[in-house]
């Protein structure tokens, strides 16, 4: 069997429906945003799969510049996860509704 | 290249902007200075502004005289003012059509008005609102000369309800007393169900030929003629309103409750005949409409004119007498406009003005003299008291009659002469006859007024002396006739003149005496025919009819100088209670309205309220249900939400997919 | 060769994924993504990728994952959270729907894509042209493979180098920049408040930690 690039996208949409899915389901906002990291990772896959096949290296720049964005956004978020969750230790996504309508 | 003559003929009649705008200042002025500048000084100011206006349609007609007339439609001039309304397919300007009938009209309406603006600086004298009197005659004015002038519907419509509104205005004009103001109110009301008429009219006009400017109108393709007869008659219904017709009459016996200048002004000469006016002015469409349409009018104007007459038989009060006379010649205005002789209704409708002016202006010369009251049953030899009121208003009763050689004689026996004519009119020679019959009861009551009033024994005490000339078991009034002051008698004297001399201008004997018929013959000269009906009668029977027109005149004459002329003092037999009482039609209106006519307009009102509000406000809630509904969404979950942005990429997905296939 | 160790390292990243939803620890977790990201990073390398297998070790599982297990540590959310109840109705099923329609869908587009359905066969960036042979580079020759054909081969790193700072010189000043925000932002969000903390609104019965497992209605 040959490896051809569609092995590597189809196990990148593995972890992308995995990392989607322990988003919808797990309610501890850290276990949440770890979910979310999971997916950029997929996406990362995709992009150098493409940059590979494609003989492009902006695939590689791309993955670049998404890890980057990646690293500054879990920072703000833990920052705002601590600032919120200080407050008690139990708290879940669902516990901060207060903007219900 | 056109000579220079010419064209200062056409410059005076560009003019005819003067006309409406001297009366629209002296109003703007008197609104804000009025008060100031009290009496008389307001009286003068208005009455100078018209005759300024007068002076004006003067030159206009000047103008005119010298351009071509006939079938060249040199006479037919249209000044552009302004845009006034530009929405799509809808343009409506301020502009002016001067054409030989409304320059017949402004002549004689602006004529008229400054004679009775001067009467009223006499007759107005001493009450406390003066100055806005002129305010409001001024104001009537202008809206007249606009729908007179107006080269469009619209604009006709908007001088249509600004008379009306006058109307209203002068009707209530000593507004504290409840009677004159419940006058006021129905001439309003009543006067409002012709204008429906007329605005459904202008909407039916505008979807028909697309333009509602009368030289568009009638310059383009003819219309069908179920069309041109919803038209007409929904006009028609208009006029009625305006000119008194049976059965939107109502208002104007009531309308007497107003000071007498204002009887005479507007609801003689001029608001009355607006109504005429337009009939008259959309003679292309009558003349496009099916046959019956203008039979039905000449039919409705019939009954009018004899409804009104057999009314008039029975009034003691002498402006009631004269105002169901009003409603009756408008009735004969009517018939000749149906049978299409529009020259001979505009020839009445010009001795008219003259005639009937005349008489409510001497009637109230009479009213003056005699403290306030009038009932003639308490007038009587007056004529040598009041020697110029009596002369002149002698001139009008015998032009009334229609004796010869005054105008009225001349101006009613064309309308005969053309209603016994035109075979196309249904049943015309049974119309011809029962028009007589009104003729002989116009002389007939006009007669009884002239005797009750003038004539006789006084059947009052004399102030001074103290005395009673008569018998009888009453207490008698105690009463001090006297002339009216110069700024009174001299419109009188004026229009008596007029009343006499006013029927040349239009002698059947040759074409060229037929003044005014050659004059006005453009207004009515369309699409290479004329709409006007001319009689082929020769003139052996013309004479015949003259003559028994003039016998008819005088059997009336005769026959009320026999029933009331009373040495003694009697006031002859009275008439049956339901002929004073307008055989009861008015009770029935006023029933129908108090009743089951209330009771309508109170579903009407709750069917708005209810169906009406109740589905705008059905809206509302349905929106606010909805809301409610869809705020469920908005629960603050953010893993909610999560999956509604997922859905959505899942959507977004399926559809690159589908595409992309 | 490359096979063995893609199986090997596309296991080992399906098994941390999984680890990663399933485990009820924080703790646990984290580090089931750390074999993840390690597994992810086998896999760059395997497809020539080698600064960014790099990076993806140090970045991410070195600092990411790090960051990530300090919080856990500092607010004490180690403990276990109760997988068993779910108080929003219908989300697990809505979930794993989801999860299930991404993952057809993709595998749909992967294989529309390599029939030259959905993508192409061009790519949709300039192909990258050795700047300093003059000729474009062969697939494996320009992710940094050691060949010589005759043609000088340049370093991944120094390609990625040369094309970060002249073609997409604009987009790293502004994620420089945008790192900067980020920490400046890091710094006031997670400064200790002064005065008394208001509150967290507690609706009863909504946590999912506690032992009430009763349900509750949507609002």
């Amino acid at each position: 069997m040959e490896l051809t690039s569609t092995w590597y996208l189809v196990l990148a949409a593995i972890l992308f429906a995995l990392g989607a899915t322990g988003l919808l389901v797990r309610r501890n906002p850290l276990i949440m945003f770890m979910c979310v990291e999971l997916m950029l990772n997929a996406v990362n896959l995709t992009f150098v799969t493409f940059g590979n096949d494609l003989n492009d290296l902006g695939g590689e720049i791309s993955v670049f510049f998404v890890l980057v964005v990646a690293a500054a956004e879990v920072v703000i978020g833990l920052a705002i996860i601590v600032a919120i969750m200080r407050r008690r230790n139990e708290a879940t996504a669902d516990d901060l509704s207060a903007l219900r309508g | 290249m056109i000579a220079p003559v010419q064209l200062a003929n056409l410059q005076l009649v560009e003019l005819v902007w003067l006309v409406p705008l001297l009366p629209l200042l002296g109003f703007v002025i008197l609104m804000f200075f009025g008060r100031r500048l009290g009496e008389p000084v307001a009286g003068w100011l208005a009455t100078a502004a018209m005759g300024g206006s007068f002076l004006a349609s003067v030159l206009v007609f000047v103008g005119m005289l010298g351009l071509e007339g006939g079938e060249s439609g040199e006479r037919i001039v249209e000044v552009k003012l302004f845009d006034w309304v530009v929405a799509g397919d809808f343009s409506v300007d301020i502009g002016l059509l001067a054409d030989p009938l409304s320059v017949t009209m402004i002549l004689f309406i602006t004529g008229v008005a400054t004679l009775i603006h001067l009467y009223s600086i006499g007759y107005m004298h001493g009450d406390a609102n003066f100055s806005k009197f002129f305010v409001y005659l001024n104001l009537f004015a202008f809206s007249m000369l606009m729908l007179v002038l107006g080269d469009n519907l619209l604009l006709t419509f908007l001088g249509w309800e600004g008379v009306g509104a006058c109307s209203y205005f002068l009707i209530s004009f000593w507004f504290t007393d409840e009677a004159n103001a419940s006058a006021g109110k129905k001439a309003f009301v009543t006067n409002r169900v012709g204008d429906f008429g007329f605005m459904l009219a202008t909407f039916l006009a505008f979807f028909a030929y697309g333009s509602i400017e009368y030289g568009e109108m009638f310059s383009g393709s003819a219309i069908p003629a179920g069309t041109a007869t919803a038209i007409a008659l929904l006009v028609f219904v208009g006029a009625a309103g305006k000119s008194a017709q049976f059965p939107l009459y109502l208002w104007l016996p009531d309308a007497m409750a107003g000071p007498t200048p204002v009887s005479a002004l507007i609801h003689a000469a001029t608001m009355v005949t607006s109504g005429i006016y337009l009939l008259a002015r959309i003679n292309p469409i009558l003349a496009a409409s099916h046959d019956w349409a203008p039979s039905l009018i000449a039919w409705v104007g019939l009954f009018t004119a004899l409804f009104a007459a057999s009314i008039a038989v029975a009034q003691d009060d002498i402006k009631k007498v004269l105002a169901y006379s009003t409603v009756s010649q408008l009735g004969f205005m009517v018939v000749a406009v149906g049978t299409g002789v529009y020259v001979a209704a505009l020839f009445h409708m010009i001795t008219h003005a003259f005639f009937k002016a005349l008489m409510f202006l001497g009637s109230g010369s009479v009213i003056h003299g005699m403290n306030d009251d009038q009932n003639m049953k308490r007038y009587g030899g007056l004529a040598k008291l009041m020697p110029i009121t009596a002369g002149t208003f002698l001139i009008g009763w015998l032009a009334i009659a229609g004796i010869p050689p005054f105008s009225g004689f001349w101006s009613k026996d064309e309308i005969l002469v053309g209603v016994y004519d035109n075979s196309d009119i249904f049943a015309n020679k049974v119309l011809f006859v029962l028009l007589l019959i009104a003729a002989l009861l116009t002389a007939f009551y006009m007669t009884r007024l002239v005797i009750l009033t003038f004539f006789g024994p006084p059947r009052w005490r004399d102030e001074v002396t103290g005395e009673a000339l008569i018998e009888s078991d009453d207490e008698l009034p105690v009463r001090h006739p006297h002339e009216s002051p110069w700024m009174m008698t001299l419109p009188l004297v004026v229009l008596a003149g007029l009343a006499l001399v006013a029927g040349f201008i239009n002698l059947p004997f040759a074409s060229d005496l037929h003044f005014l018929g050659n004059w006005l013959e453009p207004s009515f000269y369309f699409n290479g025919h004329s709409n006007e009906y001319h009689a082929a009668a020769g003139g052996g029977t013309k004479l015949t009819l003259a003559v028994i027109a003039t016998i008819c005149a005088i059997g009336g004459i005769g026959a009320a100088w026999k029933l009331y002329f009373d040495k003694r003092g009697g006031t002859g037999p009275d008439a049956p209670a339901i002929m004073a009482q307008g055989w009861g039609y008015d009770n029935a209106v006023s029933n129908f309205m108090g009743g089951p006519g209330s009771k309508g307009f109170d579903a009407l009102a709750e069917f708005d309220g209810k169906v009406l509000d109740g589905a705008v406000n059905g809206v509302g809630k349905l929106i606010q249900l909805d809301g409610s509904f869809l705020r469920r969404i908005q629960n603050g979950l953010v893993r909610s939400y999560a999956v509604l942005i997922a859905l959505g990429a899942i959507g977004l997905m399926v559809y690159f997919l589908v595409v992309s296939t | 060769m490359e096979f063995v160790v893609f199986i090997i390292a596309g296991l080992l990243a399906i098994i941390g994924a999984l680890g990663l939803i399933g485990f009820k620890n924080p703790v646990h977790s984290a580090l089931s993504l750390v074999l993840s990201l390690f597994a992810v990073a086998v896999l760059f390398l395997n497809q020539d990728a080698q600064f960014l297998a790099a990076v993806q070790v140090i970045v991410y599982a070195g600092a990411i994952v790090v960051l990530f297990l300090f919080v856990i540590m500092l607010l004490g959310v180690d403990q276990a959270e109760d997988l068993s109840v779910e108080p929003i109705a219908g989300q697990r099923p809505i979930a794993l729907a989801i999860g299930a329609g991404v993952l057809a869908l993709s595998v749909l587009f992967i294989s529309v894509a390599a029939d030259g359905g959905a993508t192409g066969q061009q790519s949709v960036t300039a192909e990258k042209v050795d700047s300093i042979t003059g000729t474009a580079q062969s697939a494996t020759a320009a992710l940094g493979d050691n060949q010589t054909d005759g043609t000088e081969t340049i370093p991944n790193i120094e390609q990625l180098g040369r094309t970060l700072f002249t073609d997409y010189v604009f987009a790293f000043e502004v994620t420089a920049l945008l790192l900067t925000i980020a920490v400046v932002g890091a710094v006031m969000l997670a400064r200790k408040p002064k005065g008394e903390l208001a509150p967290l609104p507690v609706i009863p019965g909504r946590s999912g930690t506690t032992d009430e497992t009763e349900e509750l209605e949507d609002a």
